[in-house]
């Protein structure tokens, strides 16, 4: 369809006359039928040859750092290729190869810890803060405990849960609740009750009820603040899963307890191997939230991060 | 003249911090009537319209109006960004419970009747000023509602753009016949769009002057630029002016305002 077309829709439901020829005129020329374009940020080669550089230069300073250490102390910098050889691909068995897998165990019991506390903050986070937005009284006596919540640091209390709890998988989870359900919560409060009143003026004119203004639109219009909360929690459920282990010192081992094993047994490559893992996963947990905020928001946030 | 569609009898608003911004003003506005009111900024015209849509409480006097039956443009057009053009045009439709079929039939409808075909699948922040405002518009017009309410829904458009849309907007009158109240800050924006044009003055805001518009309708363009168009705007444009003078000798609020100018 061409733009000359539209301009005759307009028109011809309407008794013909002069003007509409002049405003036809008016309709081809671009003034307001050319909406904005989204435009493509061109591909400049430096957004790859930049990081790698920068990642070559990183390798080089860890080997040359590593000679500059006294002989006896270089087991804390083992060179990058041996991490991998060393840690993650084999290790010996009565003179036969075997996959190592101790360092995967352990960031598995980490995912394991860390996806079920995410989940759990995101339900609990979400729905309290629908329900204190809805309550203003629950909002105004719950806020400082919250707050109070975030503000403690983690490490302190962890041992505590250990001993009330036990070792087991359930209060590392509790730790994990504890230090991701703030950011889920208060952004997700922020962006309900943050909602333009123009919208809402919108929805009382046409009498709408509470659910119906939360479901079509407080909710969809939170949600980039939401997915924000998301995204800072992600990075935060892997710390817990650790913080947890390391402090507990018993159960199952993740991460946390054995890069103190590897590192009292001055295993360079092995400690090197759980801190490689534990970025990876911090990584991952915060890049999957990313996508699906742009597979979920992206196509008609305008709020760029 | 046909009934009244919405009639304000002595409707007067007083805000809780004791602000008097609307004072005994009554009028109404019949079917097939276009009525715009023009006044100094803060005057009281878009409470009159909060008012009359239940938005806002009326302090004294009373609104006859079919609340059922009302389309409501604001300045801002208020799309929703989560949702495309279709879908922010169906939104009325959807809150009135309508079932899915009937919401989309007449969103598609009211997208054609204001030019946005081939704009359902954006979203608003791909649309310009002008798009966005039309989008707006059909989103009221699925309702097909008896009166419209318009907020300076043009304040924020281009001058070219905003002729077109009063064109269109004045199409839109005539096909569908409802009572329009329309508040703008532009004279000759009112002048061609009204069968009436009424005029405030600056708060408490109290109707001063009233213009009859006698030219038919359907309008063209070209009205803008006969003489009887001119001497029109020229009457509305002093009363405008006088507006300001009448408050000052009738507000004491007012006339510090002024010596404080001086």
């Amino acid at each position: 369809m061409t733009i000359q077309d539209r301009g005759d829709i307009v028109a011809g439901s309407l008794p013909p006359d002069a003007a509409h020829d002049t405003d036809k005129a008016l309709v081809l020329a671009p003034i307001e039928r050319d909406a904005p374009k989204a435009v493509k940020e061109p591909f400049r080669p430096i957004k790859v040859i930049g990081p790698i550089a920068v990642f070559g230069l990183m390798m080089g300073t860890w080997y040359g750092a590593r000679l500059l250490l006294a002989p006896y102390k270089r087991f804390v910098l083992p060179p990058p290729h041996r991490i991998i050889t060393k840690a993650f691909l084999f290790e010996t068995k009565d003179g036969v190869p075997v996959i190592r897998n101790a360092v995967f165990k352990a960031t598995w019991l980490d995912i394991k810890v860390a996806v079920v506390g995410l989940s759990i903050a995101i339900v609990l986070g979400v729905l309290t803060a629908v329900v204190m937005s809805m309550a203003k009284w629950l909002e105004f006596s719950l806020w400082p405990y919250l707050v109070a919540l975030q503000a403690i640091p983690i490490l302190t209390v962890s041992p505590l849960i250990g001993a009330v709890m036990g070792y087991s998988q359930a209060p590392r989870i509790l730790v994990t609740v504890i230090i991701t359900i703030f950011p889920i919560l208060s952004n997700t409060l922020f962006g309900i009750t943050g909602v333009d009143p123009g919208f809402h003026d919108l929805f009382t004119l046409h009498g709408s009820s509470r659910w119906t203004r939360l479901t079509k639109l407080q909710l969809p219009a939170a949600s980039p603040a939401v997915f924000a909360g998301f995204r800072i929690s992600a990075g935060l459920a892997v710390i817990g899963a650790i913080v947890g282990d390391v402090f507990f010192r018993a159960g199952e081992a993740g991460l946390g307890q054995q890069v103190d094993v590897y590192n009292s047994r001055l295993n360079g490559p092995a400690t090197w191997a759980c801190i490689v893992m534990a970025a990876v996963l911090g990584l991952a947990f915060f890049a999957f939230f990313a996508v699906l905020e742009s597979v979920v928001v992206g196509r008609w946030n305008t709020t760029k991060r | 003249m046909s009934v009244p569609q919405i009639s304000f009898n002595d409707v007067s608003r007083v805000f809780p911090d004791g602000t008097h911004a609307v004072d005994n003003v009554s009028f109404s506005v019949a079917a097939e009537e276009f009525v715009s009111i023009i006044g100094p900024s803060g005057c009281g015209k878009s409470t009159l319209l909060k008012m009359a849509s239940g938005l806002m409480d009326i302090t004294g006097g009373s609104i006859d109006v079919d609340r059922s039956s009302i389309g409501y443009v604001f300045q801002d057009a208020t799309l929703l960004p989560f949702r495309t053009v279709q879908r922010n045009v169906e939104l009325f439709a959807e809150l009135h419970k309508m079932p899915r079929a009937e919401a989309t039939r007449l969103a598609a409808e009211a997208i054609e009747l204001v030019g946005l075909r081939g704009f359902e699948k954006k979203f608003p922040k791909s649309l310009s000023g002008g798009m966005k405002m039309r989008a707006s518009l059909a989103r009221s017009l699925t309702l097909n509602p008896k009166v419209f309410l318009f907020d300076e829904p043009f304040g924020a458009i281009d001058e070219i753009t905003r002729d077109r849309l009063n064109t269109e907007l004045m199409q839109l009158f005539v096909r569908n016949q409802f009572a329009g109240l329309f508040i703008t800050h532009s004279i000759s924006e009112a002048v061609y769009l009204s069968t009436r044009v009424l005029v405030m003055s600056a708060r408490p805001g109290r109707l001063i002057a009233e213009f009859a518009v006698p030219f038919e309708y359907p309008r063209t363009e070209s009205i803008r630029y006969t003489p009887e168009f001119a001497r029109l705007t020229g009457a509305v444009n002093d009363a405008l002016h006088s507006a300001y003078v009448t408050t000052a000798s009738a507000s004491p609020q007012a006339r510090v305002a002024v010596g404080g100018a001086r």
